[in-house]
């Protein structure tokens, strides 16, 4: 998925990526390329430096996997809900 | 075993092992614990973590309805950065793996996040800033938690620190420390204050004694050479015990003075006081021989608890010292607060030059409710007593005349209210900038007593930092300016009928005894343990040796000189103290 929101994954889109994967049991990984990080904690998906234009790729495992994957790119394709937002 | 040379600056020999506080200052060295501390290492981290969790959900709580929607989202971001798993993770490998305390744990691992963040494309890199701020939330909190320890301590330990502020010796658990060896200061730095009073030995300067020092080892402190041992070997240890017992003996020796008067061998009456901090000290003095409190430093009201101290608080501490002294004479000094957190964080801006800023008299006179307040109780609690009041840091009559002013004020309140007060309690100055002592003949006309401040004198007068160690050696009350100073008030107070005492550090430094005897002074007021040397020196002499020897140093150029000079003095006249 590609982060098309124009400030990318800053302070509240970050923290909403991660409370949605913390909603979910099973083990969800974010990598942009050249880092794969843990999408529950907050100080890992900040590392990925994700402005906009960035691809990201996420794979998950576990009971909830699909559904935690399908909420997440909905977030990331939904802009973050600032696409209305200049 | 390391050996580490700084100043002596205060007599004494402790062996035990070491407590090392870390400062809130953000180079926090590297520091190991042994490894069957790193688990309690990790408890202390992971409660730091819990602590700032709720201090934030407080903050963001109480702030919610004027914050804007952005502004939450921060303390949001705190809050998921210390939950963060990765994150304690981290933090739990490299206390455990690395045998480190929490603060460097917690250092190192956000500062290596902060790296990264600061590579990315500036809006991404704000987030430096909450990695920051998380940083200093948790290294607060630790040391917070440091302070606990520090007052509750279980066994005999001495302390060591790059530095030590007024609320950590306040803080202190005095019956286990025993010892204090700090990296900054010099010999009239807070710590020297603290280590006299409450007789420890201390040495300061050290540089890089915590960075080099593991909690828990065995540290000795010799505060008559300024030698700091790191983990000595047994043959160091049974001769420092020797040695210290021969202090002790000496010390002893002393103690037999206590009953004994001050006057000299051609029967010139000198009055020694005691300076204190906290009412418990007036025992000490008055054990050590002290005729009264030539100083009450009230400042550790203030210091010593984390809201400020009300009407009643004063009014108890004066009334117990007061008590204690049973009729003799009880000195006490308005708030002499100043470059610290208390004057600093009321500040919109703190200063850049605290020391020559809104501190001790002038942040009395412009935050008046404190004022009052102090002098409200000082006037209660003095009824029927021998107490003088004493203002800090007057560099000019129209201070002076605005702090009586208040008191007179405050006095008419009491007496409407039809409230038992001291009428005619004598007000004095410390003359401890040279403004003051330059224009003390005005002064004397307006005071009914002054008190020399030579710490402070000196820094002003030399303008040099007594606790920055870079210059330490350049503080000197020796310095021909200096006594100068000293000399021309001692004779303005005589010509005016105004009696002067002397209450720094000088006063309790046997060295300068015969000297400032010479030079006319008869009131001393220094830390409890040293008011039996000094008597030592006074019974010793004839009022004609200490001016001959009076006049000799006013004729020198140096401090050095002055130095030698009173030292080769001394061998003669108390022999056994001088010996090397």
């Amino acid at each position: 998925m590609e982060i098309i929101n124009k400030y990318g994954l800053h302070a509240r889109p970050a923290m909403q990526l991660v409370e949605t994967a913390n909603r979910f049991s099973s083990k969800i990984e974010l990598s942009n390329g050249t880092l794969a990080v843990d999408a529950k904690s907050i100080m890992s998906v900040m590392r990925l430096a994700g402005t906009k234009g960035t691809i990201l790729i996420i794979s998950a495992d576990g009971a909830d996997a699909q559904e935690a994957a399908d909420a997440i790119v909905a977030l990331v394709n939904d802009g973050f809900g600032e696409m209305d937002e200049g | 075993m390391k050996i580490k040379k700084g100043i002596a600056v205060s007599p004494g020999v402790a062996i035990a092992p070491a407590v090392v506080l870390d400062t809130e200052e953000y180079d926090i060295p590297m520091r190991h614990v042994p490894v069957d501390r790193a688990q309690a290492e990790l408890a202390r981290l992971q409660k730091a973590v819990a602590v700032s969790k709720k201090e934030v959900l407080d903050l963001k709580k109480h702030t919610a309805q004027r914050m804007s929607k952005e502004t939450a989202k921060i303390f949001d971001v705190h809050l998921g950065l210390l939950s963060d798993k990765v994150l304690q993770k981290k933090f739990s490998e490299t206390v455990l793996s690395g045998c480190v305390t929490a603060e460097y744990a917690v250092a190192t691992v956000l500062r290596g996040y902060a790296k990264e963040f600061l590579a990315m494309p500036e809006y991404l890199a704000e987030r430096v800033k909450d990695v920051y701020d998380i940083e200093r939330r948790l290294l607060r909190n630790l040391i917070g938690q440091s302070r606990q320890t520090l007052s509750h301590l279980t066994r005999d330990v001495v302390l060591l620190a790059h530095d030590l502020t007024p609320s950590q010796t306040a803080a202190m658990d005095r019956t286990h420390v025993r010892g204090l060896a700090i990296d900054a200061g010099g010999k009239t730095s807070h710590t020297a204050i603290v280590a006299h009073a409450l007789g420890l030995p201390a040495v300061v300067g050290l540089n890089d004694l915590t960075a080099d020092t593991e909690a828990g080892r065995t540290v000795i402190i010799d505060g008559y050479r300024g030698v700091v041992v790191i983990e000595p070997d047994e043959k160091t240890v049974d001769e420092y015990r020797l040695f210290a017992q021969q202090q002790t003996e000496f010390i002893h020796s002393l103690d037999a003075l206590r009953d004994l008067p001050a006057i000299t061998r051609d029967g010139h009456e000198v009055t020694l006081l005691g300076n204190i901090e906290f009412p418990s000290e007036v025992v000490t003095v008055l054990s050590k021989g002290g005729q009264g409190v030539g100083l009450y430093r009230t400042e550790f009201l203030y210091l010593g608890s984390d809201t400020e101290p009300t009407e009643e608080d004063h009014y108890r501490a004066y009334k117990h010292v007061i008590e204690a002294c049973e009729g003799r004479p009880v000195v006490i000094r308005s708030l002499d607060l100043g470059a610290d957190k208390y004057t600093q964080s009321r500040a919109r801006t703190p200063e850049r030059n605290p020391f020559l800023g809104l501190r001790s008299i002038r942040f009395c006179l412009q935050n008046l409710p404190i004022f009052r307040t102090q002098v409200r109780a000082i006037l209660r609690a003095s009824v029927g007593s021998h107490v003088s009041l004493l203002f800090p840091l007057i560099t000019n009559l129209l201070e002076l005349r605005q702090a009586k002013t208040v008191v007179r004020d405050v006095m008419e309140d009491l007496e409407e209210e039809k409230i038992d007060h001291q009428r005619d309690i004598p007000i004095g100055m410390m003359v401890e900038t040279p403004s003051a002592a330059l224009q003390c003949e005005a002064f004397a006309k307006e005071v009914d007593f002054f008190s020399l401040g030579t710490n402070d004198l000196v820094q002003y007068t030399l303008a040099v930092d007594r606790a920055n160690e870079k210059v330490a050696s350049m503080f000197s009350v020796a310095a021909p300016s200096v006594l100068r100073l000293i000399k021309e008030v001692i004779r303005t107070g005589q010509r005016y009928d105004v009696p002067v005492s002397l209450c720094g550090e000088m006063a309790g430094d046997p060295l300068y005894t015969a000297l400032l005897l010479g030079l006319g002074l008869t009131v001393f007021s220094c830390a409890p343990p040293a008011i039996p040397e000094i008597k030592k020196v006074v019974r010793s002499i004839t009022m004609e040796h200490a001016r001959g020897i009076a006049r000799r140093v006013m004729s020198f150029d140096s401090d050095k000189e002055t130095i030698n000079y009173l030292r080769s003095e001394m061998r003669n006249i108390l022999p056994e103290a001088y010996a090397e």
